[in-house]
């Protein structure tokens, strides 16, 4: 069946098939930040965001987006600019191998464009489900936190 | 080049990791990134039964599917015994293993590889495929492995290196110093203990992954999620009977690997795929297939022994381990050897010291590499039983440790009696900073503080506090085997392209690297243009694994630089028609002190391209470690029980490490930090469980949990930096000294607490709970 929607901002008309998996197609059609860590919707590395809500794209079928907007990190930040998030990684030290950070930011995308401002208990909460295995975690906490703070600033 | 610590410019800085902005934009850099659509799928039939012959093969209904390409199983391929840990040559873990066999060894085990065209062929060729097997009684307590009544895991014929395979004895290790048992008799104080270290699994969130196709050439390449490009290209050599120039191993980015990719396990599968079609292939591990079918830590017990005298000094210690390979011996001598070598000589005052080990076979799934390689096993009954003798004698066990461990200058005949598989080299702690670590980690924790202000008589009615301290002590790759290598070849624009065999997998070994490259050549860290893992076009290196790359990798790049240095100096000196003495390398020129005049490194590079005296700057350096330098560690635990159920919550975590010089604080930071995690998770819930007949019951991140970001407190990693001198640049390692402690740390922590002593991990709340009704 074809599917129509827009990926980070264009539209895309895909052939799936019933029962394929959002990560499968968006990973055949290019989009390969999107990456398999479990397939069983316990890690977070495939997170992405379907109308603005992050979602494990491994645990949604292709068929149920017709008509809805994905959004990916490939959508983030140029090579001259990176998005605040990204940026805010780096100079965190927010990562090792990096296998993680795709899931993670964009579930951190999520979390800043919410209307509330998160504590770092709350942050910490929210992105459980994005495991990391190389880093502490803190550094990652502390990215976010510094973001939180900017938005509390209006910046 | 300085070795004044206070004048370095590019090491010690917190540099950019090389590789961050391609990472953080998603680029299509990791294994899996580079699988073409097209390529053939290759998949696993796993094995039922925990042991089993098969009998009989079926391919006929599997093969009749639409899109299923071939069937290969062990009547397709020779008899080939090798091993498929990813060690140097020549390997000290037995060849018992052949790439596909006829006898199942456990739940899970490689009974054949479906190639087809498409995933969904490929499943349902796994389920068509009729094989019958003639099953077996296993064995999967490593406790009665040994026993005479116990099933044979290894009785083929062909395999070599088993130690005693009608015991199911993998390896076998003994030494002793001193009379032991004298010593043992005349000492007042006496500790004798044992503690269970787990079957938990490395859980990097990349699973195993490989791509391989033929090249134009017709010569076999591999991408492959690897810790060991080089060894992989040896090793399959072997299996493929396939001549090493005939195969290209290429790693890209890794996500990460803690030791679960030392090994040569979907390459193997892949290859042999591939060169029977003569197509492209891809075969990925699910989770489930990365928990079972890679590696897992040796479980083991352990058993020490110590005497002391009652003012605390230990005069001896005796360490038996008892270590579960599961059913392939991969790393099993050395890891248990590294349980002794890299925990004993941290308390080198005895005057005797005695190290057995037995590697067993069961049907369980393989062991093999994993952060700390041995030492966190051995360090739980070691600092574990130390903390005993200081509860015995009433002591502070800081103090009790602290007294009786190494210092600067010191040694230990264990470094020469004890290598990795072999024998070792004498060596002395010519940089150790243990003592100030302890002194840091003590006041920044308020050690003396937390410990009178916690403990059983000051629990409240819901909570109890404790704390709990450990030392730690590791290597910097294995002295005299380990060799890395690394080019370095000059732009005309003035950059660099540093070719490195050292494999970073996640770490920011590509960023230490040239950070030390720059160092050496005085230049920033943006002009060196970093390629590391590519059989073909990097020179050799052992790869990612023993805590080898900053230093011998490290190194490697040091020789590369000096030699590079002074091939400038020399081309130089023939531009400015002067001696060689009388041209100097300054902030990337060239300068002739004689009169002054100095070229740019691109002006100079343009002239060694296109001026008269033609030539292209490129140098290769190298390096074999004639000691492995210890980084050493002290951590300090508090942990919070909870009374009404028996959880137990870190509360906080300081670790005090000395790596010599950081090169990139932020990057050894967060190898301390990780691994502290890593550790933690182990202490409280990693393992993998089985069931009666060997099914694993846990093989999936539903079920085995790793630490999520709510659920362990504060953690600090502190440094008491040393200047290690044959170091680069005063560096030692990192990378996995930080899994050592926090296990014992914790049942420490947990002793305090309670009066409660516990030798089993993961300590799970029932099990406090339980031990907590029975003391109330």
């Amino acid at each position: 069946m074809e599917i129509r929607i827009i990926v980070n901002g264009a539209e895309k008309r895909w052939n799936v098939e019933p029962g394929e998996l959002l990560i499968d197609v968006l990973r055949d059609n290019g989009y390969k930040s999107v990456k398999k860590g479990c397939g069983s919707a316990d890690c977070g590395t495939c997170t992405v965001l379907l109308d603005g809500r992050a979602v494990l794209s491994c645990s949604v079928f292709a068929a149920s987006v017709d008509g809805k907007s994905i959004e990916t990190l490939e959508g983030l930040g140029s090579e001259q600019q990176l998005h605040p998030i990204q940026q805010a990684f780096l100079d965190a030290s927010a990562f090792q191998c990096g296998f993680c950070a795709p899931g993670l930011i964009m579930a951190t995308k999520e979390l800043l464009e919410k209307e509330t401002v998160l504590t770092e208990d709350q942050i910490k909460r929210e992105l459980s489900g994005n495991l990391c295995r190389c880093t502490g975690y803190e550094n990652q906490v502390k990215a976010i936190g510094g973001l939180m703070e900017k938005k509390r600033e209006g910046k | 080049m300085t070795n004044d610590p206070t004048r370095f410019r590019i090491v010690g800085q917190n540099k950019e990791k090389v590789d961050a902005r391609g990472l953080l934009r998603g680029k299509p850099v990791f294994t899996e990134d580079y699988f073409p659509k097209d390529a053939l799928v290759v998949k696993i039939v796993h094995s039922p039964y925990a042991h089993a012959r098969i009998a009989r093969i079926d391919k006929s209904a599997a093969l009749g599917i639409p899109g299923v390409v071939d069937i290969l199983t062990h009547e397709d391929v020779p008899r080939i015994p090798y091993t498929r840990a990813g060690q140097g040559y020549p390997e000290p873990s037995p060849y018992d293993t052949v790439l596909l066999d006829n006898k199942m060894r456990f739940v899970g085990d490689t009974a054949a590889l479906v190639i087809a065209e498409n995933e969904r062929a490929a499943r349902m060729a796994v389920k068509s495929l009729k094989i019958d097997y003639e099953v077996l009684e296993p064995v999967l307590d490593f406790e009665k492995s040994m026993s005479s009544t116990a099933p044979l895991v290894h009785d083929e014929k062909d395999s070599k290196g088993i130690y005693e395979p009608s015991r199911n004895i993998a390896a076998h290790y003994e030494m002793a110093i001193g009379d032991v048992q004298e010593l043992l008799a005349r000492s007042p104080v006496q500790i004798e203990t044992s503690y269970y270290y787990p079957k938990s699994q490395q859980v990097a969130l990349e699973n195993h992954c490989t791509y391989a196709y033929m090249d134009p050439m017709e010569r076999l390449t591999i991408i492959s999620s690897t810790q060991v490009p080089f060894h992989a290209r040896r090793i399959l050599s072997k299996i493929l009977q396939t001549p090493p120039g005939k195969i290209r191993v290429i790693k890209p980015r890794i996500g990460s690997g803690f030791g679960s990719k030392q090994g040569i396990i979907t390459e193997g599968y892949a290859a042999l795929a591939c060169l029977k079609t003569g197509k492209p292939v891809r075969l990925s591990f699910n989770r489930e297939e990365t928990f079972i079918n890679t590696y897992t830590r040796h479980d083991m017990r352990v058993t020490v022994r110590i005497g002391a005298e009652l003012d605390g000094r230990v005069n001896v210690i005796d360490m038996y381990a008892l270590s579960n390979t599961g059913a392939y011996g991969d790393h099993a001598l050395t890891v248990a050897m590294v349980c002794g070598s890299k925990t004993l000589p941290l308390y080198n005052k005895v005057q005797g010291v005695r190290f057995v080990t037995d590697i067993v076979y069961t049907n369980l799934p393989n062991a093999g590499a994993y952060r700390g390689y041995g030492a966190p096993q051995g360090l739980l009954a070691l600092d574990g039983a130390l903390d005993e003798l200081a509860a015995r004698l009433n002591r502070d066990p800081l103090e009790i440790k602290a007294i009786n461990s190494i210092r600067q200058g010191e040694t230990s005949p264990i470094f020469q009696i004890m290598g990795e598989g072999r024998e070792g080299v004498p060596q002395i702690a010519r940089s150790c900073k243990l003592g100030e670590c302890i002194d840091i980690g003590k006041n920044a924790f308020d050690w003396e503080k937390k410990r009178k202000a916690y403990g059983w008589d000051r629990r409240t009615s819901e909570t109890v506090r404790g704390v709990g301290c450990a030392l730690a002590m590791q290597g910097s790759g294995i002295a005299k085997v380990d060799m890395a290598s690394a080019t370095l070849k000059m732009n005309d624009d003035g950059t660099f392209n540093l070719l490195v065999g050292a494999t970073d997998l996640g770490t920011g070994s590509d960023t230490i690297l040239s950070q030390i490259a720059a160092e050496a050549l005085q230049i920033p860290v943006e002009k060196i243009i970093v390629f590391s893992s590519d059989t073909d076009v990097t020179p050799f290196d052992v790869g990612a694994y023993a805590s080898s790359t900053t230093y011998v990798s490290g190194n490697a790049v040091l020789d590369a630089a000096k030699k590079v240095k002074a091939s400038i100096l020399r081309a130089a000196a023939g531009i400015f028609e002067t001696d060689v003495e009388k041209v100097e390398v300054i902030d990337g020129c060239v300068k002739n002190l004689t009169d002054g005049k100095t070229l740019t490194f691109a002006e100079f590079c343009t002239l060694c391209f296109y001026g008269a005296n033609h030539q292209q700057i490129c140098e290769t350096g190298s390096y074999v470690g004639e000691e492995s330098p210890i980084p050493f560690m002290a951590t300090f635990m508090e942990i919070e029980i909870d009374l009404k159920t028996g959880k137990v919550t870190p509360i906080e975590t300081v670790s005090v490490v000395d790596c010599g010089t950081a090169l990139n604080p932020a990057l050894a930071k967060g190898q301390v930090e990780g691994a502290t995690l890593q550790a933690l998770g182990t202490a409280l819930f990693e393992e993998l469980r089985f069931s009666e007949t060997g099914k694993p019951i846990n093989a999936s991140l539903f079920r085995y949990k790793i630490l999520d970001r709510c659920s362990f407190g504060k953690i600090t990693a502190l440094f008491a930096e040393s200047y290690e001198p044959t170091g680069p640049f005063g560096a030692k390692s990192v990378s996995e000294i930080g899994i050592d402690t926090p296990t014992v740390a914790l049942l420490n922590a947990v002793y305090h607490a309670t009066g409660l002593r516990f030798h089993r991990l993961p300590l799970g709340s029932e099990t406090v709970f339980n031990a907590l009704k029975t003391k109330q």
